[in-house]
């Protein structure tokens, strides 16, 4: 079923369209890329998803239920990972439920099982200066999880990251995924990644963005470590390719 | 006319007790008048910032404020409000929030605009987003105005003094000035500076008490 639906949303700045008609759906327990170049008003789809901004048209629904210009319903992450930096991990992660009026020690209690599964064992205490830009991506990832369980918005994440990190950190992020049934709606404009990772591609381009393609990966998961080098993912590339 | 400074420490000995009677008063002023002038400062500064029109029409005169001359007002005030402690305070107010009011105005500013647009993704409303990440990326900012601001009211307490008082080591000093006796006067201007230094250390102590994630390492220890 439908965990997310993106409906025919169009929004313009000023006079000056930035997405026509986009459609997007998300299904229980899917990856799903939106790949498109930079600029191409990507972040400002997840405005809209996240509730921040307000379409001109279009709706947005979690589970069938309307949450358009809502705030609360959905969460985001971005490229930066925004811990607040005078909070340590465990008060950065457990932000989400003191924002709900939870006490500060439930808080803590009810976050700190959730430190193994994420690899962040041993960091509670730690502020997030102390930590590598991939431990601050868990941990930024570990905030999103704790405000809303079952859908991730994730605006280029892992685009910081060295590749050698990143590598690792796409396959960590496929195992938690599935360990915690989690759908995600993945932005990225690079081609490998959304292929390496994503059960469905929508292609975001033109202006205003349009959808121009959808291209599902076929390709089972966990996918074996040189996918990228076999002539079925030169073949996804090319067609990606074509369709930007 | 230029006492040594064995005659200087000799004069601080000698004059102990009444320094210290007259500091007490001294201290008492400016820790009331920073008191309110940091509230004042920071209620200031909180109002400007919710509001933008606020903003826009009081910026420019609180500058203003800060452009006359405390000397010059401070007879004012003691017409105003007589002898007592009343105008002493009111100059320290003056002097003392605006720099906590720059300062906090700033650090609001400051603040990242995506961690507060993460936040109201979340549902934050605006006095979460205040508590959670404008408060707190204000506070180093804050600091560096109350240091500004610690100095300035003891500095204001004796000028005001100086100008009209019954005690307090502003009014002692203006009496030892009549009495020619300079080694007093050089004492209690090290007394004042001493205070003044004291007052600063004091706010450097609380502010490492409320950023201890400042200066750290990867390794948690402080550089």
């Amino acid at each position: 079923m439908n965990k997310l639906e993106v409906k025919n949303v169009s929004k313009s700045f000023d006079g000056k369209p930035v997405l026509k008609d986009i459609s997007v759906e998300l299904n229980q327990g899917e990856l799903v890329c939106l790949l498109g170049v930079s600029g191409g008003g990507k972040t400002t789809l997840f405005n809209i998803i996240s509730g921040l901004l307000t379409p001109d048209s279009g709706q947005v629904l979690l589970d069938g239920k309307d949450i358009t210009n809502q705030p609360g319903n959905i969460s985001y992450m971005l490229q930066k990972d925004l811990l607040l930096p005078y909070r340590t991990i465990e008060d950065n992660a457990a932000l989400p439920l003191l924002l709900k009026g939870i006490k500060k020690k439930e808080a803590r209690k009810q976050v700190s099982p959730m430190f193994s599964q994420f690899g962040l064992e041993g960091t509670q205490r730690k502020y997030p200066s102390q930590l590598s830009g991939g431990m601050r991506q868990r941990a930024a990832l570990l905030r999103t999880y704790m405000f809303s369980k079952d859908v991730a918005l994730l605006d280029e994440p892992f685009s910081a990251l060295d590749t050698i990190t990143k590598s690792s950190m796409h396959k960590w992020y496929l195992k938690v995924m599935g360990e915690i049934k989690l759908s995600t709606l993945f932005i990225t404009h690079d081609i490998d990644e959304a292929i390496l990772i994503s059960d469905r591609i929508y292609l975001l381009s033109g202006t205003p963005g349009k959808i121009t393609g959808e291209i599902i990966i076929k390709e089972p998961k966990p996918r074996c470590e040189d996918f990228n080098l076999t002539a079925e993912f030169l073949e996804y590339k090319r067609r990606i390719l074509s369709l930007l | 006319m230029l006492p040594s400074p064995i005659e200087v420490m000799q004069a601080f000995v000698s004059e102990f007790p009444l320094l210290l009677e007259n500091s007490v008063i001294t201290l008492q002023e400016a820790f009331i008048g920073l008191f309110l002038g940091v509230s004042v400062g920071f209620a200031v500064a909180v109002l400007m910032d919710t509001f933008g029109l606020l903003y826009k029409a009081f910026y420019p005169l609180l500058i203003i404020t800060q452009t006359i001359p405390s000397v010059a007002i401070a007879p004012l005030l003691v017409l105003w409000f007589g002898y007592e402690m009343t105008p002493k305070i009111v100059l320290i107010v003056i002097s003392t929030f605006f720099p906590v009011t720059v300062g906090l105005l700033d650090g609001f500013r400051s603040a990242d605009k995506d961690a507060i647009g993460l936040l109201r993704s979340m549902g934050a409303n605006r006095i979460k987003v205040f508590r959670y990440i404008k408060f707190p990326s204000a506070l180093p900012q804050l600091f560096s105005g109350l240091r500004i601001a610690a100095a300035y009211s003891v500095v204001g307490a004796v000028i005001s003094e100086w100008l009209g008082g019954f005690g307090g080591l502003g009014v002692y000093m203006t009496r030892v000035k009549k009495a020619f006796a300079f080694d007093k006067m050089f004492a209690v201007i090290f007394l004042i500076s001493a205070i003044s230094l004291a007052l600063m250390a004091l706010v450097g102590f609380a502010e490492k008490k409320c950023m201890p994630y400042r200066n750290l390492n990867k390794k948690g220890e402080k550089l």
